[in-house]
């Protein structure tokens, strides 16, 4: 029996007829009318209007800051997020990134109502943790706030003592506490906090530093990165520690049982992070707050950026890590280097002097720009809701690097519905972004290459890394097959159909 | 105390043990064996519609889900201004899929994120005069949006802005009515409060402010139903091939217009009891509309509640009913023949939200599926009793149900099937149980109605029996 769901159900002629007589009752604007203003949204006309807004905001590419502060605690080993607030909230991040990561999440929520809003939320917190213990018994609680417990100004560092004193949760457990309102910067910048709060938790500073250099994702949702810059470390028998080790926490094995706490880093080498020789993080804008921290207080040297994002920012990365540690980057690394630039090769004419749109976070366009620039791809709209003056100046100086920057635009505080307006007004042939640029994909028809976050409509791509040499070959494959199809798509019934190209 | 009752009163105070105490005895009153009968008294009462205790993991949601992403969301012709911080609206940003007729962007808006993204400054100064000129700006970008809804997150009612004045300033400005909806995610206890909140405000912003040209005695609202995957699609065409005409959706693929012009129906048909009950019994109240809940998941429930709908009416709609269950019942035979053989004896534990808890286990029955325990994450005490006599006795039975409780009832019960949400589906699929996402029919639907029974028996099929189950390599403990 053929059985019909959504797809092809409700494109047959009774259900259309239906939604035809369903119109009397909806009293809809006229077909033309509808048709008129849709072709003035792609006006010109429009863009100004668009442009000139102040106050609205149309699906930004950002998400608030206690998400972040999340992600980051989810690294740590036996850790549980402990949000402290209003309990929709908890449920939305556990939602949002088990739809991109496809993994359970788990994250307690001090469940603040209406009486917490007028007397604090101190009882909330109590009995949390109190009960969060008993249930879960992490090995750390990573406590970040809500906008709800940040408006109302709650003493984190008062009520945890309180229900440590109380007896509550044990008084030797971890519990870094950070303040992350949703109100204030972006997911980003509460990934930052938190890490600074782990971090400044276990400052234990010994009296000699060792060997070891610690790595920082940043907000990274690739488990497939984590893996990656493990594995080119490894390669060059590197002591290194990553802080906030996503990969096995969200890439877990499936075992038969839930397991709670299936990774991340380990608190016993958390603790010795202090000790390490440096701290090279992979991306900047994430990593503000942590980095002054490990250099002030750390003493450490610490790097940041640029994610190691095609040939040059790889070579970077691993010559950092050479000078750092003293290891050469061996032959295989090498090797690898040139099996990715042989792809690069290859695959030049189908990239060169193509047009781009990107919308992202600050690091992770700073990377593909660069990547798309070493190719003879032309970034043209660079749409960053979460960027800064910084990241602005920063994208500027790499554009005008290049002669295929030239055409370059960078957009910071922008959503995606300015980047609508761009792509009709100036038409770009490729797109980069989460899922939620499949709107403009449709709105458009510029072809979609899924690099972000979050990506809800594609499986497993967060398991294919985007950074390191490896990288650079899942980039080339994602945009040069997504041309290629194009293509096949665009000649299907003409001479041009090619079969070898 | 029987023995079935006994028996799961007995796994219940095994999981329970964990807990601190004082939330032990707590949670105990949420969870119970179920007595069919009622004459196990208040030992067998579930509690619900009370806060969650803090740090135990709720499934819960907010107020503001609730509003925005449940009852207000599906709206299709109004912009939704998510006001405040811009997280809410991030995460809730078409993850619900109540599907609709229109062209997103310009004549619909259901599908984006539209939000004031409060920074800190809004915070210390107040957010209105940001939200005049964001209505202005929305009137100005989206000219055919037939309205504006401000749905409040939790900084907005804590910072005292006076969002009904704008409103009332900017609805008299543009043209176009503004309503203001004070669903802060703090309120209440679960979404259920923005539900109940977000009823009000169609109430006292919307309802009866427009008229139908022609009535006929044939008129119905479809009340309760969000369209996900298209169930209210399906369950459109059965009403209309009954002879009734449908004058509103609320809310999946609705228009503000149809809301407004409601109270013209003779008859409303409630679905969803738990989320919009509230405006059937202020129409009753207030112009003596009847309203009647039904079932469309699952041929049993189907054939039976059109014939409860169509006794609302006379000997033509009452005589189409039958003709309309004529017809398909031959195609929902072939289904359960195919699929039922499939099926037969597998038990299905469930944990969901509004009306699924109790309105899917017909559809299971029909597949020869059973369903060994169920819960509500927002239900309140009506729910409850309306569940009780759908089950057998000694059937578990939970409310606000926690991820520890879930997993440990899992493994001393064993389903072949568990059907919840996003939240859940993962760990169960680490625990190697098969999972179908009931919230959001794991992208797939209709579920309702005759179009939606084959693909629901499709879906548990595919899942229950896929051979991916069978490569998990339990390890060994």
């Amino acid at each position: 029996m053929k059985i019909k769901d959504h797809m092809e159900l409700f494109q047959n002629r009774q259900y259309q007829e239906m939604f035809e007589r369903k119109r009397e009752f909806e009293r809809p604007c006229s077909q033309d009318e509808v048709r008129e203003v849709m072709e003035w949204t792609k006006t010109e006309e429009y863009k100004e209007k668009n442009f000139a807004r102040e106050a609205l905001v149309i699906n930004p590419a950002k998400a608030c800051q206690p998400l972040g502060a999340v992600l980051c605690a989810l690294g740590f080993e036996g850790t549980l997020p402990f949000v402290h607030g209003s309990q929709g909230c908890a449920a939305y991040f556990r939602s949002h990134l088990s739809r991109h990561f496809k993994e359970p999440v788990p994250a307690v929520s001090t469940s603040m109502t209406e009486d917490a809003a007028v007397f604090g939320g101190l009882n909330n917190m109590l009995e949390g943790f109190e009960n969060a213990y008993a249930l879960y018994r992490p090995e750390m609680f990573a406590v970040c706030t809500t906008c709800m417990a940040e408006v109302i100004g709650d003493d984190l560092g008062a009520f945890i003592r309180q229900a440590k004193d109380k007896g509550k949760i044990p008084p030797e457990i971890p519990t870094p506490f950070a303040h992350t309102p949703s109100f204030a910067g972006s997911h980003t910048n509460g990934y930052d906090s938190m890490l600074k709060a782990i971090l400044a938790y276990f400052t234990d500073k010994g009296p000699d530093s060792d060997e070891s250099v610690n790595i920082i994702m940043g907000f990274d949702t690739y488990t497939g990165n984590v893996r990656e810059i493990k594995r080119m470390l490894q390669l060059m028998g590197v002591n290194y520690r990553i802080l906030s080790d996503i990969s096995d926490v969200l890439d877990s094995s499936n075992v038969g049982e839930y397991i709670m706490y299936p990774g991340g880093t380990p608190l016993e080498e958390l603790k010795r992070a202090a000790n390490a020789r440096a701290t090279v993080a992979l991306q900047r804008f994430s990593t503000e707050k942590t980095g002054e921290f490990i250099r002030e207080v750390w003493g450490q040297e610490f790097i940041a950026g640029p994610m190691p994002i095609g040939i040059e920012n790889t070579e970077r990365f691993l010559e950092e890590i050479s000078r750092l540690t003293g290891r050469e980057i061996p032959d295989e690394i090498e090797a690898e280097r040139g099996r990715a630039v042989d792809a690069m090769v290859d695959s030049h004419p189908y990239v060169h002097g193509k047009r781009f749109a990107l919308v992202g976070d600050p690091d992770l366009l700073l990377g593909l720009i660069r990547f798309l620039l070493e190719m003879g791809g032309e970034p043209v709209h660079i749409v960053c809701t979460n960027g800064d003056k910084k990241f602005e100046e920063e994208a500027n100086a790499l554009l005008g690097s290049s002669f295929h920057g030239r055409n370059g635009k960078v957009y910071i505080g922008k959503d995606m519905w300015h980047l609508r307006s761009l792509m009709f007004t100036e038409p770009v042939d490729l797109l980069i972004g989460n899922s939620y640029a499949k709107f403009l994909w449709r709105d458009t028809g510029t072809p979609l290459i899924r690099i972000g976050f979050p990506i809800f409509d594609r499986h497993h791509l967060h398991r294919y890394p985007i950074v390191g040499y490896q990288g650079v070959i899942n980039l080339v494959n994602w945009i040069v097959n997504t041309v290629l199809d194009e293509m096949d798509r665009a000649s299907v019934n003409t001479q041009s159909f090619d079969v070898i190209r | 105390m029987r023995a079935t009752i006994e028996r799961t009163q007995k796994i219940i105070d095994e999981v329970l043990e964990v807990y601190p105490e004082r939330t032990r005895k707590l949670r105990a009153k949420h969870i119970k064996p179920n007595d069919p009968t009622g004459e196990c008294g208040s030992a067998c009462q579930v509690r619900s519609n009370v806060k969650s205790r803090p740090g135990v993991m709720t499934i819960r949601g907010c107020a503001y889900a609730g509003s925005k992403g449940v009852v207000w969301g599906p709206v299709k012709d109004v912009v939704h201004l998510s006001h405040g911080p811009v997280g809410c609206g991030q995460y809730s940003w078409w993850s619900r899929r109540n599907y609709y007729n229109g062209i997103t962007g310009i004549d619909s808006f259901v599908t984006m994120h539209i939000t004031s993204d409060f920074q800190e400054k809004d915070i210390v100064f107040g957010g209105d005069r940001k939200l005049e000129q964001i209505c202005r700006e929305i009137k100005d970008l989206f000219p055919l949006a037939k309205g504006i809804t401000i749905q409040s997150e939790c900084p907005v009612g804590l910072i005292g802005d006076d969002i009904e004045a704008v409103a009332k300033k900017m609805t008299e400005e543009l043209g176009i009515p503004v309503v203001p909806v004070r669903c802060e995610g703090f309120r209440g206890v679960s979404q259920s409060l923005g539900h109940h909140i977000a009823n009000d405000s169609i109430r006292d912003h919307v309802l009866d402010r427009v008229d139908l040209e022609k009535s006929t005695p044939y008129d119905v609202a479809l009340i309760g139903d969000y369209n996900i995957g298209g169930d209210a699609w399906a369950t459109r065409k059965i009403l209309e091939e009954m002879g009734l005409r449908v004058i509103a959706h609320w809310t999946g693929d609705g228009t503000l217009r149809e809301l407004a012009l409601t109270p013209r129906a003779k008859l409303n048909l409630i679905h969803c009891y738990r989320s919009m009950n509230y405006i059937c019994r202020h129409m009753e109240e207030r112009y003596g509309i009847p309203w009647v809940e039904y079932n469309f998941f699952g041929p049993t429930k189907i054939y039976e509640s059109i014939r409860k709908i169509a006794s609302y009416f006379d000997d033509y709609i009452k005589e189409r009913a039958e003709a309309v269950i004529a017809k398909y019942k031959p195609w929902m035979d072939r289904v359960i023949e195919q699929y039922r053989p499939r099926l037969e004896g597998k038990i299905v534990m469930l944990y969901v939200g509004g009306l699924r808890p109790r309105h899917v286990i017909g559809a299971y029955e029909d597949l020869g599926m059973k369903v060994i325990a169920t819960g509500y994450e927002f239900g309140h005490k009506d729910d409850y009793q309306r569940t009780y006599p759908e089950l057998e006795e000694g059937t578990l039975l939970y409310d606000d149900a926690t991820p520890y409780e879930l997993e440990e009832f899992t493994k001393r019960l064993k389903p072949d099937l568990v059907g919840s949400g996003i939240k859940e589906k993962y760990a169960y699929h680490k625990m190697g149980v098969p999972f179908r996402q009931m919230h959001s029919w794991d992208y797939s639907g209709p579920y309702h109605g005759f179009d939606g029974f084959p693909v629901f028996a499709r879906d548990m099929d595919m899942t229950v029996n896929n051979p991916t189950w069978k490569l998990i390599r339990r390890k060994e403990r």
